[in-house]
């Protein structure tokens, strides 16, 4: 097994929890899983001695192991990119376990199907294994509860699991995991059905503010991201890419590059085969002994480029035809009564075009990776959200077997489904099988923003009829965007029903006549998703439409927001090829009264209503997304020059149950911090097929004076099933935000984002 | 040959070109990945690092500028973790990612070091330097009070 050494030159740290020890040990399992569809489990990688102690190891399945000094380990098999779910899941193991949580250790998962999926966006970690944890802490605590009552001769129904020991309350006896683990280990593993979980009273954990297991490290510098993963022998790379997506290598000089000290080798990466998906762009690289040579020497290096066939690719006139294929019949999505007579019989119509451009994730941590490619296999150490599909991509890449195959996963300074797509690590293992040593590629902020699967940019057409009164009799929505299944197969040239299923076929409005169209839009760059995907262009336009409705119906936008939203119901989508985020309806229905309560909470926190000198204004937008449900009241302040600032905003979110309250709260500021950039001035534009953009100058990121000074954050207390949390708080943001805009200076903002745009008053 | 004092300790750097910014050798020749890369060009402050107490960003500082200075890094900035600002990030439960966070941090500290009791402008003009795209700012706020009430 590799060792990794992370020099630190303080003396501190030696005591303190590294990361790496745990990403390093993850090793095999002897018992049955209980992820759905998994049974009998291979001995995976354990070396012997690593199974002679396993084995004296309790593993009632794959999740968790209890040694016999009564050390419990949690296996956390999902990626940690700052959404605290490395710490949440496992405390739902503990708590039903009765571990206690101090002293848990865990250790991160390998990439490897044994744990269900690992693929860690769409804001599902919790929604799909709040369960499957749950049942992973009970059925051990059944075990050993079991094992504790046959020792002392009473019913296990009498014994509970409490801080690592196993309690007999009636005769005050107690006794250690440890002492427990190998009677317990031969044991059968207890149905699922016949499981004791903790009542919601009796919960430790669940439910509990909880510090996030890495703060230490992450405090003291010694926490391992993928930037900071290191082998002995480690080369550092870095990469020219064409500049244009499909473009490649004509021809290179590398002799300059070459004479720099310390450069090591220079790489041509090959194109990719087929289509894009997940494979390396292809380009030049440089390997060196560090990393700012290596960059050096890619800036030195005189590529001659075959531009390809996107080298015309203008997003400012793409943009504009987007509009216009909005303005023509599409395919119908969702069709409710009939709005044509509607429209006829209107005595008003209303009609407004929104857009939203192209946006890059930039992830405060560039993608990077390290890998090592020896005898024929393959190890990666990588800051992937998704370590099956990497080793899926290394496998094809590389032309190897899965088993050749070992990704680890590092923490991920941030990810935001950027670090979803695998490019990267596949660079780093092509590398180090050309030089023959452990590569570590990074990408330069640069790279990072010119080559990554932008976010679609998106067009949306609205278009309302209505009665005297100016309540809405037929609502028309149009989307044109690029697919991200363009990025899989070239002819994917229009909307899914699951992005238009994103905020634009579930609109819940209680309008009689609905229909929502999408229009074709062939993609010229990759298309990837992007923290909350269609909802943010989606819902930046029904939003701010709703909000244009209700100043047209001279109405208060609070008070047009709840009546359109009707009464309290499930949204009817029958008939509508509606994905609801791969869940079915019948467990997670569109429940408008839980849209309505949240809207209604959001409006009464913020004081909506009171009145506010010219230049501040309130907005308020409310979405269901990720089977959550979440509404925004930004708070703007408008100077005359038109900067603005945004003082305060009150975040509302329904998810279920919020198993760590503490994240779902630090969930929500980010969301409003992320929503201000890409408000603000988040967007990347192409000319002659290159992005325009290169770093934080021209592709900005709120700033602490910039971002909101302050989000007051309500979680609605429930016990329903958890719904998604980090992505539902992005998509109100903009358009609560743009409607604050217009409160405050009665300038409509229909176009993302606000750089350049004249918002001055007088 | 350049020499420095990191952390309080003499370390001589005689392999690299004098131009490498002290990011690049932090990282890469001396092992010390708590100083991140987040722009390469004073843009974001992940790097920010003290050069004789002073806040800068090691991204743009190159080696030769060192010589003979004093070099405070994240692994430096207390024996134990328990600087007063890092006490207060734990207290407010800062990080999201974290991965910006050692540079806040220094950031800060640097802050607190010449203004025991900064105002909200005096943290945004500090701070504004340093981005956080998990957008952890309003507790950064909120810790640095914190730090600077523990430290009055
Ligand atoms: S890496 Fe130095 S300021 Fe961004
Ligand atoms: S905590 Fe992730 S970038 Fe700041």
């Amino acid at each position: 097994m590799i060792t990794p050494t992370i020099k630190n030159l303080s003396t501190q740290g030696s005591s303190r929890r590294v990361f790496m020890q745990g990403l390093l040990s993850a090793s095999g399992l002897l018992l049955a899983a209980r992820v759905p569809g998994m049974s009998a489990l291979p001995l995976g990688d354990m070396s012997e001695g690593d199974f002679a102690s396993a084995l004296a190891d309790f593993r009632p399945n794959v999740f968790l192991s209890i040694d016999n000094a009564g050390k419990v380990t949690i296996v956390a098999h999902r990626s940690e990119m700052g959404t605290g779910i490395r710490t949440s899941l496992p405390m739902v193991v503990a708590e039903e376990l009765g571990a206690d949580w101090e002293s848990v250790r865990l250790e991160q998962a390998l990439g490897d199907a044994k744990y269900g999926s690992q693929n860690t966006d769409g804001s599902r970690s919790i929604r799909r294994f709040y369960s499957v944890m749950r049942d992973a802490g009970a059925s051990a605590r059944a075990m050993l509860e079991q094992a504790a009552a046959a020792r002392w001769g009473v019913e296990a129904s009498e014994c509970d699991c409490r801080d690592s020991k196993v309690l007999h309350p009636d005769s005050e006896r107690a006794i250690g995991f440890g002492e427990l683990v190998e009677e317990a280990g031969k044991l059968a593993v207890p149905a699922s059905d016949s499981l004791r979980y903790r009542a919601a009273a009796e919960r430790r954990y669940v439910g509990q503010e909880t510090k996030i297991y890495d703060l230490e490290g992450i405090l003291d510098g010694s926490a391992v991201f993928g930037m900071d993963v290191r082998i002995p022998g480690t080369k550092h790379a870095a990469v020219a890419r064409c500049p244009v997506v499909g473009g490649k290598v004509k021809s290179v000089d590398s002799k300059a590059a070459m004479a720099i000290r310390g450069v090591e080798k220079v790489v041509q990466i090959p194109v990719y085969k087929g289509h894009y998906a997940f494979q390396p762009l292809g380009g030049v690289a440089v390997i060196a002994n560090n990393t700012w040579t290596a960059i050096q020497a890619v800036n030195a290096l005189k590529i001659e480029w075959d531009l390809g066939p996107n080298a015309d690719y203008d997003s400012a006139a793409y943009g504009k035809a987007l509009v216009a294929a909005t303005h023509e019949p599409g395919q119908v999505f969702r069709d409710v009564g009939d709005i044509e007579p509607a429209f006829e019989a209107a005595s008003k119509e209303l009609s407004a075009d929104y857009e939203a451009p192209h946006l890059a994730h930039a992830p405060m941590e560039p993608p990077c990776a390290l890998a090592l490619f020896k005898d024929g296999a393959v190890e990666a150490w990588a800051p992937t959200q998704n370590p099956q599909s990497t080793q899926e991509v290394l496998t094809q890449v590389l032309g190897l077997a899965a088993d050749k195959v070992k990704v680890n996963v590092t923490l991920l300074g941030g990810g935001f489904g950027r670090k979803s797509k695998s490019d990267f690590v596949a660079e780093a293992a092509l590398l180090s099988k050309e030089l023959g040593a452990p590569v570590h590629v990074t990408w330069t902020r640069e790279d990072d923003i010119r080559h990554d699967f932008y976010h679609t940019v998106t067009a949306v057409h609205m278009k309302a009829a209505m009665d005297e009164e100016g309540k809405p009799t037929a609502l028309l929505t149009r989307a044109s965007f690029p697919p991200i299944n363009s990025t899989f197969d070239p002819s994917a040239d229009a909307p899914s029903s699951f992005e238009i299923g994103m905020g634009l076929s579930d609109q819940p409005w209680a309008i009689p006549n609905i229909r929502v169209e999408g229009c074709k839009a062939a993609a010229r760059t990759r298309i990837g998703w992007l923290r909350s995907v269609s909802h943010i262009p989606h819902a930046f336009a029904v939003n701010s439409f709703v909000d244009e409705l209700a100043w047209a119906a001279k109405t208060d936008p609070y008070e047009f927001l709840m009546a359109l939203l009707g009464e309290d119901r499930m949204l009817d989508l029958s008939g509508v090829e509606y994905s609801n985020h791969s869940e079915p309806m019948s467990r997670y229905p569109f429940d408008l009264k839980r849209l309505k309560a949240v809207t209604k909470i959001a409006a009464e926190r913020s004081g909506w209503g009171r009145e506010l000198p010219k230049g501040k204004g309130l907005g308020i937008a409310c979405h269901r997304s990720f089977l959550s449900y979440q509404a925004t009241v930004v708070e703007v302040d408008v100077s005359q020059r038109g900067v603005v600032r945004l003082p305060k905003v009150w975040s509302v979110i329904d998810c279920g149950l919020a198993v760590n309250p503490d994240r779902v709260r630090s969930q929500m500021e980010g969301a409003a911090a992320f929503g201000a950039s890409l408000t603000l001035g988040g967007a990347v534009t192409m000319q002659n097929g290159a992005v325009q953009q290169s770093n934080f100058h021209d592709y900005p990121i709120a700033r602490m004076d910039e971002a909101p000074r302050e989000v007051d954050v309500h979680i609605v207390p429930s016990e329903d099933l958890p719904g998604g949390v980090g992505e539902v708080g992005v998509p109100p943001f903009a358009p609560a935000m743009c409607n604050a805009i217009y409160a405050a200076t009665g300038k409509r903002v229909r176009k993302l984002p606000l750089s350049g745009q004249d918002l001055r008053w007088e | 040959m350049t020499t420095l004092r990191i952390n309080g300790r003499q370390v001589t750097v005689d392999d690299l070109d004098p131009s490498t910014p002290l990011l690049w050798v932090l990282r890469d020749r001396l092992g010390m990945t708590g100083t991140k890369f987040g722009c390469g060009m004073s843009l974001c402050g992940a790097c920010t690092i003290h050069l004789n107490g002073t806040a800068v960003r090691s991204c743009v500082t190159p080696l030769a500028a060192a010589a003979d200075k004093d070099v405070t890094t994240i692994e430096g900035l207390s024996e134990q973790g328990d600087h007063p600002v890092q006490k207060a990030w734990a207290e407010c439960d800062v990080p999201q990612c974290g991965y910006c966070q050692p540079g806040q941090m220094m950031s800060a500290a640097a802050l607190l070091a010449r203004k025991k009791r900064p105002s909200d402008q005096d943290i945004d003009s500090a701070m504004r330097g340093n981005i956080c795209r998990c957008g952890t700012y309003q507790r950064i706020r909120k810790a640095i009070h914190s730090a600077a009430e523990e430290m009055k």
